[in-house]
């Protein structure tokens, strides 16, 4: 197991080393090169050359990515051209406002998106099948921004039922302390903060979960349909086990597998459909962060997004396996 | 003795498996089952509508997608003109006639969705292939080509689509081809890994190990015997990935990102994107550009639902 761990973590190295080279190329080809990476679109010439001589970019290219790679390890990102500050404590604090907002859509997904893919599954041809399977398609279909947006417009700017933007009411009074803000209100007993905070979170989520949410019904309507075909579903079944017991201990168990593969896969399109939403929302997560990077062409800021990106990517999946190897005996890791 | 003809009579079961099994009847049957299918029915005329739409939509529309109505561009935001005869979908921000920019749009949305997906497909079909004939037929070292190549793609495929189109896109300038070749890139991994693995699954088939002990050419065998097997999940994909194109080009202009020149070719993401500034006054603005997109969307992904399920060798009856 901790072999498994390890060896795994060590896989990190050549992809983020891959991904490194390919930033470095990709910094360099930029109209401009890095000079402008750093001082945005407008530098004059004079501040082009101080900054070229600066960055040693008159010395040869291996010499050039040493140094990038060297402070990519000391991770240092650089500092953000729009707001002046060191790249890493941006993210650092923005970062859960963007995890919450991903778990809570994650959850989300999960809680619909299981138990209609298993009913659909088990009336095959029915009406509630023939409804997710549909709803599921158009979901996808949906352009995640566009949805956010007149989730929006429906009930926070016309009916008002949710805030329209934010993580947090101005003046309330919410502690800090893990970042997470309806965690935190239960942590410190905050209860109307936890509410506030999970009436601003309750849009956004919901927007950033159409597509996951889609995948999971498709994925666990498919799984189960494989699985209730099994002979140990049958003999389960003949042997006069309680239902409840077949669906909990044999069809759910092994359906669920492929199931979980696929919410680890979901990392990327999460953090993309989180730059989308966030900005409809103005959520003060990375994800509206990168947006207004984007518009600014704020380069060492999504740098350091896409390297970030990439190793949540890894971890998360690393995660998902051994989970994988919690649930199934039959998956040993070695 | 014996295991000698045991082994004549497998080779002589696996060609006759071969021949029942060959790639024309595959097809045959998959077009029967295709035709039986409601979503495919449903998806195919989605598409040939807009298909119809991309083609006669520049000639048919009644105004010039930049005309503008004088005296009627907006003043302030309720003055949005609606429906009406002369404009069945109203005026947009600018006093052009939405309806006019829908049907240009598309011609501009197929275009951006045919040649992006070409682009992710011709390449990563290369790559893909290129990748399993390695890994197939090239030993040890073909294995090692094979894993390299591999780990480049998931490195790409761990990027958030957007963010790769985005970087694209940094590089290159605003354009439309730039679009096109950002949405392109971002295909390349999944068409990549699709064919590699499924030709990786047809290079340990029984009729492959049957060309093989009738003692064909492995060069021969992975051109003529692995690839055009390989394929329907390719093709698949491809039907998809049109879907994904339309919508992440919607997306990459609400990121700023999209088609410059929307005055005179708009594109429905643009519209869309430049239509949620008035959404308070004029939704109905917004509403046309994005219910186009996601019925198109939904007809190309029908389609494709609908042929996999077909190609898919478990739910042969």
């Amino acid at each position: 197991m901790l072999r498994f761990v390890v060896r795994r973590l060590l896989q990190l190295i050549p992809t983020l080393l891959g991904l490194s080279v390919l930033l470095f190329i990709w910094l360099n080809r930029l109209p401009g090169g890095p000079a402008s990476a750093i001082l945005g679109e407008k530098a004059t010439e004079a501040e082009v050359a101080r900054i070229n001589r600066a960055l040693g970019l008159d010395q040869p290219v291996y010499v050039q990515y040493g140094r990038f790679i060297k402070r990519l390890i000391e991770g240092d990102l650089g500092t953000s051209t729009q707001t002046g500050q060191p790249v890493m404590d941006e993210f650092l604090l923005r970062f859960p406002a963007t995890v919450e907002l991903s778990l809570m859509a994650i959850v989300l997904a999960v809680a619909v998106g299981v138990p209609l893919g298993y009913f659909a599954a088990k009336r095959r041809g029915g009406w509630l099948d023939v409804a997710a399977v549909s709803s599921s398609l158009i979901g996808i279909c949906i352009p995640v921004f566009f949805l956010a947006f007149m989730l929006r417009t429906v009930f926070s700017v016309n009916l008002g039922w949710f805030p329209s933007y934010g993580r947090l009411t101005t003046g309330i009074n919410a502690t800090e302390v893990t970042g997470l803000a309806v965690l935190d209100g239960l942590l410190t007993g905050e209860f109307d903060a936890t509410w506030d905070a999970l009436s601003h979170l309750i849009l956004p989520a919901i927007a950033l979960a159409s597509i996951p949410v889609a995948v999971i019904v498709r994925m666990t309507r498919a799984s189960v349909l494989e699985v209730l075909g099994e002979d140990y579903v049958r003999t389960a079944e003949s042997k006069g086990l309680r239902k409840g017991v077949v669906r909990t201990r044999h069809v759910l168990r092994n359906a669920l597998l492929p199931v979980i593969t696929s919410v680890g896969l979901l990392t990327g399109s999460l953090l993309s459909g989180a730059v989308l939403t966030e900005s409809v929302f103005t959520f003060g997560g990375i994800g509206s962060f990168i947006r207004t990077a984007i518009d600014g062409r704020d380069y060492p800021v999504l740098v350091g997004f896409i390297m970030f990106i990439a190793m949540a990517y890894v971890l998360i999946n690393l995660l998902v396996d051994l989970a994988y190897s919690l649930i199934d005996p039959r998956v040993r890791v070695h | 003795m014996s295991t000698k003809t045991d082994k004549i009579d497998r080779l002589a079961e696996l060609t006759a498996q071969q021949e029942s099994s060959s790639g024309a009847s595959l097809w045959r049957e998959a077009l029967k089952r295709l035709r039986a299918s409601k979503m495919a029915l449903v998806g195919a005329w989605i598409i040939a509508v807009f298909l119809l739409l991309a083609i006669i939509g520049p000639w048919v529309a009644p105004y010039a997608p930049g005309q503008q109505w004088r005296g009627e561009v907006f003043v302030n935001r309720a003055e949005f003109v609606g429906a009406r005869a002369e404009n069945w979908f109203g005026l947009d921000h600018l006093g052009r006639d939405i309806f006019s920019r829908m049907l240009v749009g598309a011609r501009q949305t197929l275009l951006l969705g045919v040649v992006s997906t070409l682009i992710g497909l011709s390449v990563g079909a290369l790559i893909g292939s290129f990748s399993g004939a390695c890994a197939t037929l090239g030993g040890r070292v073909g294995q090692r080509i094979d894993s390299v190549v591999m780990r480049c793609i998931d490195i790409m495929l761990a990027l958030p689509s957007l963010l790769l189109a985005v970087s694209v896109a940094a590089v290159l300038g605003q354009s439309m081809t730039t679009v096109m070749i950002a949405i392109g890139v971002v295909q390349i991994p999944v068409f990549a890994r699709l064919l590699r693995g499924a030709m990786l699954v047809q290079g340990g088939s029984d009729y492959v190990l049957a060309a093989h002990s009738l003692g064909i050419r492995k060069r021969r065998i992975v051109l003529t015997q692995i690839m055009p097997n390989s394929l329907s999940p390719v093709i698949v994909q491809a039907t998809l990935s049109l879907a994904t194109a339309i919508i992440e080009a919607a997306a990459l202009s609400f990121l700023g990102l999209g088609n410059p020149d929307s005055a005179k070719n708009p594109e429905w993401g643009v519209m869309l994107t430049q239509a949620q500034n008035y959404a308070d006054s004029a939704p109905m603005m917004a509403v046309y550009p994005a219910l186009a997109i996601i019925i198109t969307a939904l007809g190309f992904t029908l389609l494709g639902e609908a042929m996999r399920e077909a190609l898919d060798p478990k739910l042969r009856g």
